[in-house]
């Protein structure tokens, strides 16, 4: 048998159709057999967070060390900026999710190199 | 107690509750390493004379919210706030025992420290969705601020819509660039310090009555 990682490329259509424990969900479960996941479209702040929470309980010593997360910066913080006036006197928060989404196993994928436009890692197989 | 006087202590109360200047909790944010206790402690040993925990070069020596009440900040001026100081865990997406190896603990108590570390970051994690609301988010400034967890963490208290003030840690180290941090996060206040030296960290105070007060 061919010896690799498996790669799995989520269309935003769907991801649009989970809800954010069930897109959590999804993603560790992946990401805990050793496979790389790639999000068309990435998580919102709040899905972040809860990734990284539900990631804290999942590590297990000699198992599951956590997970590598590389992404674009947001369109929102662009967004953000152009609230104007009665975005920022109401709060405006304008969020939406984030751009294309790499998520793999830390134990087994790096990054080497992440720019505005580029996100170069490397991923080895168990 | 007749009903006048009950209605009478009610509406009081709701009106204190109601013109009370609210004291912030405010949570000091980071990666592992950053210095977080280490600012903490000089906050609230300059104000207050007490400490809020151990420092090491151990990363997540900090591994659960440590929080001191009541510390008022004042300047010359007059001008005060009063904050409750929350000192997190540092934040991160991967924890291995391994790591603490390197440091020479022993491998059944780095597995320990380990299972700690993680329940603390998501212990960090739950206080900045339901209890945080202000944050000083801590950087190492001989680091890359680029990290993804930095990137993460301030889209996170930005949706949240919390004031954060970023300090741009170890200015006193030769490799400390805080020019990166500000052109990292142009759109927050970026304060250089050295939590260890104390150097700036008035400036701080004064950013910190201007911003939580």
């Amino acid at each position: 048998m061919i010896q690799g990682v498996q790669i799995d490329l989520i269309s935003s259509e769907r991801l649009e159709n989970l809800t954010s424990l069930e897109k959590i969900r999804m993603i560790l479960e992946k990401v805990i057999d050793g496979n790389v996941v790639v999000l068309e479209k990435g998580l919102t702040p709040d899905e972040q967070s809860l990734l990284i929470e539900t990631t804290m309980r999942e590590i297990k010593p000699d198992g599951f060390a956590g997970i590598e997360m590389e992404t674009y910066s947001s369109e929102s913080e662009t967004h953000q900026k152009s609230g104007g006036l009665f975005g920022g006197l109401f709060g405006k928060k304008e969020h939406t999710s984030g751009r294309m989404t790499v998520i793999g196993p830390a134990n087994q994928m790096k990054t080497l190199k992440k720019d505005k436009n580029l996100i170069s890692t490397w991923v080895s197989s168990r | 107690m007749s009903f006048f006087i009950r209605t009478k202590k009610r509406f009081k109360k709701i009106i204190g509750r109601l013109f009370k200047k609210k004291q912030m909790r405010i949570g000091i944010y980071g990666p592992p390493n950053a210095g977080k206790t280490t600012l903490s402690n000089r906050i609230v040993r300059d104000w207050t004379g007490d400490a809020v925990g151990p420092v090491s070069e151990i990363p997540h020596e900090t591994r659960r919210a440590r929080r001191k009440d009541g510390v008022t900040i004042s300047d010359e001026n007059g001008n005060a706030v009063t904050i409750d100081i929350v000192d997190t865990p540092g934040v991160t997406t991967k924890i291995d025992y391994k790591e603490f190896l390197e440091y020479g603990i022993e491998s059944e108590e780095a597995v320990v420290r380990a299972r700690e570390a993680t329940e603390g970051v998501a212990e960090a994690m739950h206080w900045l969705r339901e209890d945080i609301e202000g944050v000083i988010y801590m950087l190492d400034s001989t680091q890359d601020p680029f990290m993804q967890v930095n990137i993460m963490l301030i889209g996170i208290i930005e949706s949240r819509g919390l004031p954060v003030i970023i300090v741009a840690n170890k200015n006193d180290l030769p490799d400390a660039s805080s020019t990166r941090i500000k052109s990292a996060f142009p759109q927050h206040p970026v304060i250089s310090i050295s939590g260890l030296e104390g150097n700036n960290v008035e400036e701080l105070y004064e950013k910190m009555i201007d911003f939580f007060g």
